[in-house]
C-alpha cells in the first residue's frame, strides 16, 4: 500500500476562507428559503459542519422561476446583442480570475478537490469556459434555405427560454460553468441547483455574475435536496428545458417528471463505465500512470473514470505490476497538501457505498489485489483499490462505483475486447492506447461511447463536446454543441416573386 | 454634447445594429451651418505623433533607404509628420521576419486560447487609449472625431474581440467517404499574409484584415496606404504590448508601385489581401498571377444603388440615402451613388434631399457637431471637383453644393445632383466624395435591371416595406451586400464583399476566415469498420 498519509497531515498553511454566500439567489438577491430551513454542508474531510446554508423547496423555485421566466420575457438578457453578452461575460471571467485562489479553497473544503489541482486547473477551466461561450455569443449562426418552391427560406436559432440546470457535486466549478456558460451565451436565464454537497462555490458564482453585469434574474441559484428542488425544477410547468449531470438513476426520474409536466426538453450526462483499453503494443511505463489517473482521479468520482481497464494478455503481468509500483507513491490525504494524490470521498453515504462494492467485489470472487479499506483516520478516505480476475458479469464490473475502485481485465483480442467494452448499459468515454493506427481507427468507431481518448484520458477541451451513448444520457456539454443545446430552432418561409435564381 | 448626439444619431440611423439596436431621433431641423470660420484656425489634436518607422519583426526601424514621406493634414494640406517609407527591400525584411515567426515562431503553435487572450488583452488595451487612437485617425484622415472616438475605434476593438472568440472555433469536418475510409479535413493557418490596406477606414480595414489573420495563427505583412500610415504604427504597438510575439505582424508604411507592388509579388508571400481602387485590384491579381499564383482576396470599389420604392416614407428615406452617400465625407467603396428614387415620391425626394445637403455641417472634424471633415488629399480632392463639371457638363441639374468649401484644405460642399441619367460618368464611376446622384423610375423590374448595368456589385440600399419587394430586390440585386430600410450596418459578424468587378472573397464573420485557412483532407483506410 502506497504512502498514505494517516491522520499525520502537516498542519494545512492554507488560509481557509469565510463563507460568505450561503443563502438563495432569486432575481440577484440573497435572500432565506421561505421555510426558514438551512441544511449542513460537510467537510468531507473532519466530517465537520462547514455552513449552514438556506435549504430551498419548491416554493422557492417557484419563485426563481418567476424572476427567471420575467427576465426571459421582458428582461434585457436575451435582447442584447451578442456582443454585448461577450462583453459581460468575459467580465465574469475576469472576476473568477481575480477570485481563483478562494474559489479553489471553497471546492477544497466544500467538495475534496484537491486543492492545488484547484488552483492550477479546476477554476481555470471555469474561466475558460466562461471566456470560450462569451466567445460564441455572436456565433449564433442560423441557415438561408435551398427551398424547392418560389419560397425564401431560413432558420434562426432562438434561445430556448428558462433553463433549469442540476449540477452534481464532483466538481462544482466545472459543473456550474460546464452548465451556466453556454445557456448565458445563448440568451437563456437559469435556475441552478448546486448539490446539496457542494452549494458553496455555485452561490460565489452568482454573485460575480451580478458583478459583472448579468442582469437580476438571469442566474438563480437554489440550493437544496433532489427529492425536493430538484423535482420541482424538473417537474416545473414554466421550465423549458432542464439539463442535468449526476447519476442515472436520477436521470430517469427527470425525464419521467418532464414527461409527465410540460414535456421540457432534457439533457442528461449521466453514469458511466468507461473502458480503458491498453494493447500489447503500448508503452507501459507511458500508459500506466495515464491508467491509474483514468480510474483514481478526483478520488474516482468522475462519471468518465476509467474503471474497466482491460489489458491485452502480451503485456498483462507487466502492465499490473506497474500500476503496483507506481501506487506505492500514490499519497491519500488532505485536499490542501500539495503532495496529495487523493483526498476523501465527498460524504458519508457516497463512502459506505464504496465500501460496499468493495465487499461485492470480494464476495463475487475478484482477487483483491490491493488497498479495499478505509483509512484509520477522520474524514471519508478509502485506499486506492485495485481487483484482477474480474469478470464481465460481476456486479463491479457492471455499475458505477464512483470511488477509488479499479477493476482489471485481461483479453486477446481486438474484436473480443470490442464486443465486452461495448457490453454495458453506458457508453459515456473510452480510452484506447496503441500506436497502431488501424486499430485505433477501428476501435474508435466501434465502441458505443460518446468520447474517445486515444493514447491521452481526460482530453477535455473547450472545443470538444462531450455527452453519452446509451443509458449515459443524451446532449452534450462543452464545445458549440452545448451551446446549440441551448437554442431551439424555428423555420421560417415566405414566397418570393420573380427571383432570378432558386 | 448635443452635438455629439446629432453625430451618434446620424450613425445610429446608418449603422443601427452598431448602437445595440437604439434609434436615437436626434432633431434634424437643428442643423445649420455657417461656411465661416470653422476651418480658418485648426484645432490642435489632442495627440501626438510617437510612431513613424516601419515595424519589422517587433522592432521600429529605419526604411533601408534611409527615405521618408510626408504623411499631410486634410484639413490644412500641412504636414504631420515624415514617415519611413518602405521599399521591395523593407518588404523583404518584413516578409523573412513572418516568414521565420510562421516557420518556426510560437505563434501558430501557441493554444487558440493563448491567442485568444492575447487579442483579447488587446481589445483591451485599445479601449484604454481610445481617444488617443481617434484623435491620431482624425488628424491623418480628416474624419469627424466623434465618429472616430464613438464609432471606429469602439468597433475596432469589437472586431478583435469577435476574431478572438473564433480562434478556438476553427472546425475542420470529418467527411463521409465512399468506401471504407476515414477522412478528416485540417484548416490549417495559411501562412505569411501580405494585406494591403486603403486611407478611407486605416482603423477599421487594418481589423478586417488582420483580426481574422491572426485569429488562424497566420504571421502578416501589412502595407497602409501612404495617405494614413499613423494609427496602424500605434495601435501595432499595443498589439505587441498585449504579447504579441515578435514578427508575427509587420507594418510597412510606403507606397503602391513600391512596396505594394513587392508584396504582391513576392514569392514567400502565401496570402494577398487588398482593399482599395478596382484599378489597382487588376494590379494586384495580376502580379499574384505572375509571381507565386498566392490566392488573392480583393475589396474594390461600387457605384451601390440606394432604391427608394414608392410606399416609402420620404423623410426616413431621405435621411438614410443622405448618410449612405456623405457618410465619411462619400468615401466608403459602398457609398450609396445612385439613389433611384420611384416616379411618385421623386420631387418630393428631390426637394428634401437637397435641403439635407444644405443642413450638413461641414468643418474642422476635430470640432463637436462636424458631420462632414475635408476630402484626404489634394488628388482626390480634385478628382471630385472634375466628376462635378463633368456631371454638369452632361446636364444633370446640380441642386446644391458643387464646389470647393471655404478656401483652405480639402474641403468639398455637399452636392447633389438630380435628373442624372444612367449613362452620365456622374452615375457610372466612382466618385469617392460628397456628391449625391439622384435617378427617376418607374416600376421594379426597370431598376432591377438598370441597377445592375453596372461594372460594380458590391451593396445596394433597399427602402420599402412592402416584403415582396424587398424579397424580390433583395434576390435579384448582384451585389455582396444588400441593406433593407438601413444602411451602412457593419456587424463584426456580417461578411462583406463584392460580386462582379467590386471584387473576390468576403470579408469579416465566419467567411473572413476562409481566406486566411488551408484545408487539408487527410485519408486513411480502416479495418472492419463499425459503420460508414
Amino acid at each position: 500500500m502506497g504512502g498514505e498519509r494517516n491522520g499525520h497531515v502537516e498542519k494545512s498553511t492554507i488560509l481557509i476562507p469565510q463563507v460568505k454566500f450561503t443563502k438563495l439567489f432569486i432575481n440577484g438577491e440573497f435572500v432565506d428559503s421561505i421555510s426558514g430551513k438551512t441544511f449542513d454542508t460537510i467537510d468531507p474531510r473532519s466530517e465537520e459542519v462547514i455552513a449552514k446554508v438556506a435549504e430551498g423547496d419548491k416554493e422557492d423555485v417557484d419563485l426563481a422561476v418567476k424572476a427567471a421566466r420575467e427576465a426571459f420575457d421582458h428582461g434585457p438578457w436575451p435582447r442584447l446583442p451578442g456582443s454585448e453578452r461577450r462583453r459581460i461575460m468575459l467580465k465574469f471571467a475576469d472576476l473568477i480570475e481575480q477570485n481563483l485562489e478562494e474559489l479553489a479553497a471553497i471546492d477544497a473544503i466544500d467538495a475534496a478537490n484537491l486543492y492545488s489541482l484547484g488552483k492550477m486547473m479546476l477554476i481555470n477551466n471555469g474561466i475558460e469556459q466562461f471566456r470560450y461561450y462569451a466567445g460564441a455569443a455572436d456565433k449564433i449562426h442560423g441557415e438561408t434555405l435551398k427551398m424547392s418552391r418560389q419560397l425564401h427560406g431560413y432558420t434562426l436559432l432562438e434561445p430556448v427560454g428558462v433553463v433549469g440546470h442540476i449540477i452534481p457535486w464532483n466538481f462544482p466549478t466545472q459543473m456550474f460553468s460546464m452548465k451556466v456558460a453556454p445557456a448565458l451565451a445563448a440568451g437563456c436565464t437559469m435556475v441552478v441547483k448546486p448539490a446539496e454537497q457542494t452549494p458553496l462555490s455555485a452561490l460565489f458564482y452568482a454573485h460575480l455574475a451580478k458583478l459583472a453585469g448579468v442582469p437580476d434574474g438571469v442566474i438563480n441559484v437554489v440550493p437544496g435536496y433532489g427529492s425536493t428542488v430538484g423535482a420541482a425544477i424538473s417537474s416545473h410547468m414554466d421550465i423549458d428545458m432542464v439539463s442535468f449531470t449526476g447519476s442515472t438513476v436520477t436521470g430517469h426520474r427527470i425525464m419521467q417528471a418532464a414527461a409527465t409536466s410540460n414535456l421540457k426538453q432534457v439533457c442528461l450526462e449521466l453514469g458511466g463505465k468507461s473502458p480503458f483499453i491498453v494493447f500489447d503494443d503500448a508503452d507501459v511505463d507511458k500508459i500506466a500512470p495515464l491508467a491509474l489517473n483514468a480510474c483514481l482521479f478526483n478520488q474516482g468520482q468522475i462519471c468518465v473514470a476509467g474503471t474497466r481497464l482491460f489489458i491485452q494478455e502480451g503485456i498483462y503481468d507487466k502492465f499490473v505490476a506497474r500500476l503496483l509500483e507506481l501506487l506505492k507513491t500514490w499519497v491519500v490525504g488532505d485536499p490542501f497538501d500539495p503532495n496529495v494524490n487523493q483526498g476523501p470521498q465527498v460524504d458519508k453515504k457516497q463512502f459506505e457505498r464504496v465500501l460496499s462494492y468493495i465487499e461485492l467485489g470480494k464476495k463475487e470472487g475478484a482477487t483483491l489485489l490491493t488497498g479495499g479499506k478505509p483509512l484509520d483516520r477522520k474524514g471519508y478516505y478509502i485506499e486506492p483499490t485495485i481487483f484482477t480476475d474480474v469478470t464481465d458479469g460481476m456486479t463491479i464490473a457492471q455499475e458505477e462505483i464512483f470511488g477509488p475502485v479499479m477493476s482489471i481485465m485481461k483479453f486477446k483480442s481486438m474484436e473480443e475486447v470490442i464486443k465486452r467494452a461495448n457490453s454495458i448499459k453506458y457508453g459515456l468515454a473510452a480510452g484506447i492506447m496503441t500506436n497502431n493506427l488501424d486499430t485505433a481507427n477501428t476501435v474508435s468507431r466501434s465502441i458505443k461511447a460518446g468520447a474517445i481518448w486515444i493514447n491521452c484520458y481526460f482530453a477535455f477541451d473547450n472545443d470538444a463536446p462531450l455527452g453519452g451513448y446509451k443509458m449515459s444520457g443524451f446532449g452534450k456539454d462543452m464545445g458549440m454543441d452545448a451551446l446549440h443545446k441551448y437554442l431551439q430552432l424555428k423555420s421560417i418561409a415566405t414566397p418570393i416573386y420573380n427571383s432570378p435564381w432558386l | 454634447m448635443a452635438a455629439a448626439r446629432r453625430i451618434s444619431s446620424l450613425v445610429s440611423r446608418s449603422l443601427p445594429l452598431l448602437r445595440g439596436g437604439k434609434q436615437i431621433n436626434g432633431g434634424r431641423g437643428m442643423y445649420r451651418y455657417s461656411t465661416a470660420a470653422a476651418y480658418e484656425n485648426p484645432i490642435k489634436p489632442p495627440v501626438s505623433v510617437q510612431y513613424d518607422k516601419l515595424l519589422i519583426d517587433g522592432k521600429f526601424v529605419d526604411a533601408a533607404s534611409g527615405k521618408t514621406f510626408p504623411t499631410l493634414d486634410p484639413r490644412t494640406g500641412e504636414v504631420i509628420a515624415h514617415v519611413a517609407e518602405g521599399d521591395a527591400e523593407d518588404v523583404n525584411r518584413a516578409v523573412s521576419a513572418a516568414r521565420k515567426a510562421f516557420d518556426e515562431g510560437p505563434w501558430p503553435r501557441m493554444t487558440a486560447y493563448g491567442r485568444q487572450k492575447i487579442l483579447l488583452r488587446f481589445a483591451d488595451l485599445i479601449e484604454k487609449h481610445n481617444d488617443e487612437i481617434a484623435a491620431l485617425e482624425t488628424w491623418d484622415n480628416g474624419k469627424p472625431f466623434e465618429q472616430s472616438a464613438q464609432i471606429e475605434v469602439p468597433m475596432f476593438a469589437r472586431l478583435f474581440r469577435y476574431y478572438a472568440g473564433w480562434t478556438d472555433k476553427i472546425h475542420g469536418l470529418t467527411v463521409p467517404a465512399d468506401g471504407p475510409h476515414h477522412v478528416q479535413t485540417l484548416h490549417e493557418p495559411i501562412g505569411v499574409a501580405g494585406q494591403i490596406i486603403p486611407w478611407n477606414f486605416p482603423l477599421l480595414m487594418f481589423a478586417w484584415k488582420v483580426g481574422p489573420a491572426l485569429a488562424c495563427g497566420n504571421t502578416v505583412v501589412l502595407k497602409t496606404a501612404e495617405q494614413t500610415p499613423l494609427s496602424a504604427l500605434l495601435v501595432s504597438k499595443l498589439l505587441h504590448e498585449a504579447g504579441l510575439p515578435d514578427g508575427v505582424l509587420n507594418i510597412v508604411s510606403g507606397f503602391g508601385p513600391t512596396a505594394g507592388a513587392a508584396l504582391c509579388s513576392h514569392m514567400d508571400v502565401d496570402k494577398i489581401a487588398f482593399t482599395g481602387s478596382t484599378d489597382t485590384g487588376r494590379i494586384v491579381l495580376e502580379l499574384a498571377a505572375k509571381s507565386n499564383l498566392k490566392p488573392v482576396t480583393l475589396e474594390l470599389g461600387g457605384k451601390s444603388p440606394f432604391i427608394v420604392c414608392e410606399d416609402a416614407d420620404v423623410d426616413q428615406a431621405v435621411e438614410l440615402a443622405h448618410a449612405a452617400l456623405f457618410f465619411n465625407q462619400g468615401q466608403c467603396c459602398c457609398a450609396g451613388s445612385r439613389t433611384y428614387v420611384h416616379e411618385k415620391v421623386y420631387d418630393e425626394f428631390v426637394e428634401k434631399a437637397k435641403a439635407r445637403a444644405l443642413k450638413r455641417t461641414v468643418g474642422d472634424p476635430f470640432k463637436a457637431g462636424i458631420e462632414q471633415g475635408p476630402q484626404i488629399d489634394g488628388e482626390q480632392f480634385e478628382k471630385i471637383l472634375k466628376y462635378i463639371r463633368i456631371g454638369q457638363d452632361a446636364g444633370a441639374t446640380l441642386e446644391t453644393g458643387g464646389d470647393r468649401h471655404g478656401t483652405k484644405g480639402y474641403y468639398i460642399q455637399p452636392t447633389v445632383f438630380s435628373n442624372v441619367k444612367d449613362d452620365m460618368p456622374i452615375a457610372r464611376e466612382e466618385i469617392f466624395g460628397p456628391v449625391q446622384t439622384i435617378l427617376k423610375f418607374k416600376d421594379l423590374g426597370e431598376v432591377i435591371q438598370r441597377a445592375n448595368n453596372s461594372i460594380y456589385g458590391l451593396a445596394a440600399g433597399v427602402f420599402t416595406h412592402n416584403l415582396d419587394t424587398a424579397n424580390t430586390l433583395m434576390r435579384a440585386l448582384k451585389v455582396g451586400t444588400v441593406w433593407i430600410n438601413c444602411f451602412d450596418t457593419f456587424d463584426a459578424t456580417i461578411p462583406f464583399g463584392g460580386y462582379k468587378m467590386s471584387g473576390i472573397g468576403r470579408e469579416k464573420g465566419e467567411y473572413g476566415l476562409k481566406n486566411y485557412l488551408q484545408v487539408k483532407a487527410v485519408v486513411t483506410p480502416i479495418k472492419n469498420p463499425a459503420w460508414l
